[in-house]
């Protein structure tokens, strides 16, 4: 094991990645020179050399367009996108031309892309910039959609997601950037895709959370703790597909589930997960789901209105609290 | 720095032999043959949703495909039929891909617009607009990647030659030298819009001038022509000079798509260019009067294709239904 900020750990992954595999190469605004607009790409201009750590200019739609071409004929690449608030010009390729060709070729082409960068909202940047699109990918057949918490799987899900044969989008959290764990050490650790991770194991109530939601479940199952309930978190590492086994064993274990995110509520994961539980664990719920999720406003500016809008530690345990029916 | 300009041509364009003629002459007409048949078939109702058809435009791809060799990848829109047929598919599975069934190119999933072919370097059958500019780029970023001297050929129309990302490909194409040529078939029409009503400027071989591309203009109508400039175009990129431009001034007789009336233009105008333009008879009255061929070759050559293309029709009505449990499969790559 050892201890890496995520940052560190994303470019550990697309360095190991880049060496095993000459196919595989990173573009993106900033990602050469300038070392990275957050400096994820630290130290790979001067490992891999201009050919394979590409600076574009601004361009999100022609180069989303560009690597999902250069995909199409069997390269690896992974695109930066500076925040995936600026994918927005380039959703057009991530859903038409990367995730449907392989479906509208009858198999006959492949895309095997990585679509990469923070998602969600950072500090004080306001509504354009602060958008989490966990909902928006993971309704994509065709795509994989990944959102990390920790050290250890940013690294090892980056990894799996650039050795996948299909496109990837893969959702970072910049206020996570500079958080360390433990990872274990070596080229050859992944995490598989499409699994979820208990993250604290608990009794009463289930918490579902992915990115940096997770870190304020866990803060709340410690405050929930003092109160006599106990919580189990499930951190959904990926978004699609979508490990329901993980989440389903885990409600007929707690009978309960809250599920957080960052995203506006309506359509969002809580309300995919809350249909899942609805359908598949009908019998086993206590209490209705409850949604912790980000209020259903454009991101405010004012830090007070923001605070506001986001979801906060204590509407996880309010809400743990409503479904155990503790006041 | 290279700046856009018409070609002049001192010495005029060599003529082709005969061989290269007859091999123009057959290849553009299985492409009509097979869009005339497509045409029939979507009024019976046996095609469905949308069907663009090349009828008027064969020489643009047919010239262009002849002057690339192995490896040179190929990317379209959705009218892109002839360009299947010209990668080498077969046009039993391409007529069934029309039909949405098992035995088509797609499994039937992808229809009219969608057909691919890896072994032909073909990559589509792209069906949003401007689209197929972006990832062609991308297939000579591949190219430029693997440090081969193999080109990427992206055709688009006078319409997706406005999009935004035009633009933006022309832009990284050249920054990177990336052996792009990009095709824009100029119809004229951008479905029902004239050229005149949606272009400001509408010299489009000056379309990369902003970023020092160099432009080609050339006649769409005649096959001989479009071959020559494809090869300058070809020679161009693999000289490791960047990409290109290549204006194709061609037209269709058919409306943009199969429910298309055609309302906005004449039907004098069209009459006109099939009866003064039209790239098949140029081809055929070369051949006659050359005498590299007659009347009744060229009929049996004519005869040998529509059997061809009634065997496809045929297949495509018989060959069944994909099965129910296709409807999952090609999600994912397992």
């Amino acid at each position: 094991m050892v201890a890496l900020t995520v940052r560190e750990a994303l470019r550990d992954a697309m360095a190991e990645e880049m060496r095993a595999d000459p196919d595989v190469f990173l573009m993106g605004e900033e990602v050469a020179e300038y070392q990275g607009a957050y400096k994820v790409s630290q130290g790979l201009l001067q490992e891999f050399g201009a050919k394979r750590v590409i600076d574009t200019p601004i361009t999100e739609m022609g180069f989303a367009g560009v690597g999902t071409g250069a995909a199409m004929m069997g390269l690896k690449p992974i695109v930066e996108f500076m925040t995936f608030n600026f994918a927005m010009q380039a959703i057009d390729h991530i859903l038409n031309s990367a995730a449907k060709t392989l479906y509208m070729s009858g198999g006959e082409i492949k895309c095997p892309i990585v679509f990469r960068g923070p998602n969600g909202a950072a500090a004080r940047v306001a509504a354009q910039h602060s958008q989490c699109y966990a909902s928006w990918y993971g309704h994509v057949p065709g795509l994989k959609v990944i959102a990390p918490w920790s050290a250890a799987d940013a690294k090892g899900l980056l990894k799996s997601a650039i050795r996948d044969p299909n496109p990837v989008v893969f959702l970072e959290n910049e206020l996570l950037y500079g958080q360390s764990s433990d990872v274990p050490d070596g080229p050859d650790f992944t995490v598989p895709i499409g699994k979820a991770n208990i993250v604290r194991q608990g009794r009463d109530v289930t918490i579902t959370a992915f990115s940096i939601m997770v870190s304020k479940a866990m803060q709340a199952a410690e405050k929930l703790a003092a109160m006599g309930i106990d919580a189990e978190i499930v951190d959904l590492r990926t978004i699609r597909p979508l490990d329901g086994e993980t989440v389903l064993a885990s409600v007929k274990k707690t009978n309960r589930l809250v599920t957080c995110e960052e995203g506006w509520p309506f359509a969002g994961i809580g309300a995919e997960l809350s249909a899942l539980v609805m359908e598949r664990a009908f019998d086993h719920l206590d209490a209705p789901v409850m949604r912790v999720a980000g209020k259903d406003v454009p991101l405010p500016y004012a830090a007070n209105l923001e605070k506001m809008a986001l979801p906060q530690v204590d509407d996880i345990i309010a809400a743990a609290k409503a479904v155990c029916y503790k006041t | 720095m290279a700046i856009a300009k018409k070609k002049d041509r001192p010495g005029g364009i060599p003529e082709a032999s005969g061989a290269e003629l007859l091999n123009y002459y057959r290849k553009m007409l299985l492409l009509r043959r097979f869009e005339e048949k497509a045409g029939q078939m979507y009024g019976m109702g046996l095609i469905g949703g949308f069907c663009h058809l090349y009828i008027g435009q064969e020489a643009v791809a047919t010239g262009i495909q002849s002057a690339l060799g192995p490896g040179d990848a190929v990317i379209t829109g959705y009218r892109c039929h002839a360009h299947m047929l010209l990668a080498g598919s077969d046009p039993k599975a391409i007529m069934a891909e029309l039909t949405g069934r098992a035995g088509g190119v797609s499994k039937g999933k992808g229809g009219s617009m969608h057909m691919f072919n890896r072994a032909g370097n073909f990559y589509g059958g792209h069906g949003i607009v401007g689209a197929q500019v972006a990832l062609g780029a991308g297939l000579a970023f591949a190219h430029w990647y693997r440090g081969n001297d193999r080109v990427s050929v992206s055709y688009f129309g006078d319409g997706a030659s406005n999009q935004g990302q035009v633009f933006e490909s022309f832009n990284m194409a050249a920054l990177w030298k990336l052996p792009a040529i990009f095709v824009i078939e100029n119809n004229q029409y951008a479905m029902g819009t004239s050229q005149q009503r949606s272009t400001a400027v509408r010299d489009l071989y000056r379309r990369g001038e902003a970023f020092g591309l160099e432009g080609l203009q050339v006649d769409g109508m005649d096959v001989v022509a479009v071959k020559a400039t494809a090869d300058e175009a070809v020679a161009h990129c693999r000289a490791g000079q960047g990409p290109i431009v290549l204006e194709v001034l061609t037209y269709r007789y058919r409306g943009h798509s199969m429910s298309d009336p055609a309302k906005y233009r004449s039907k004098e105008e069209v009459a006109r260019v099939r009866a003064e333009r039209d790239p098949i008879e140029r081809v055929r009255d070369r051949l006659i009067e050359a005498k590299h061929s007659d009347d009744e070759a060229l009929k049996e050559i004519d005869k040998e294709l529509k059997g061809i293309i009634n065997d496809a029709a045929e297949f495509a009505q018989s060959s069944p239904e994909p099965e129910a449990s296709e409807l999952y499969t090609d999600v994912y790559v397992a």
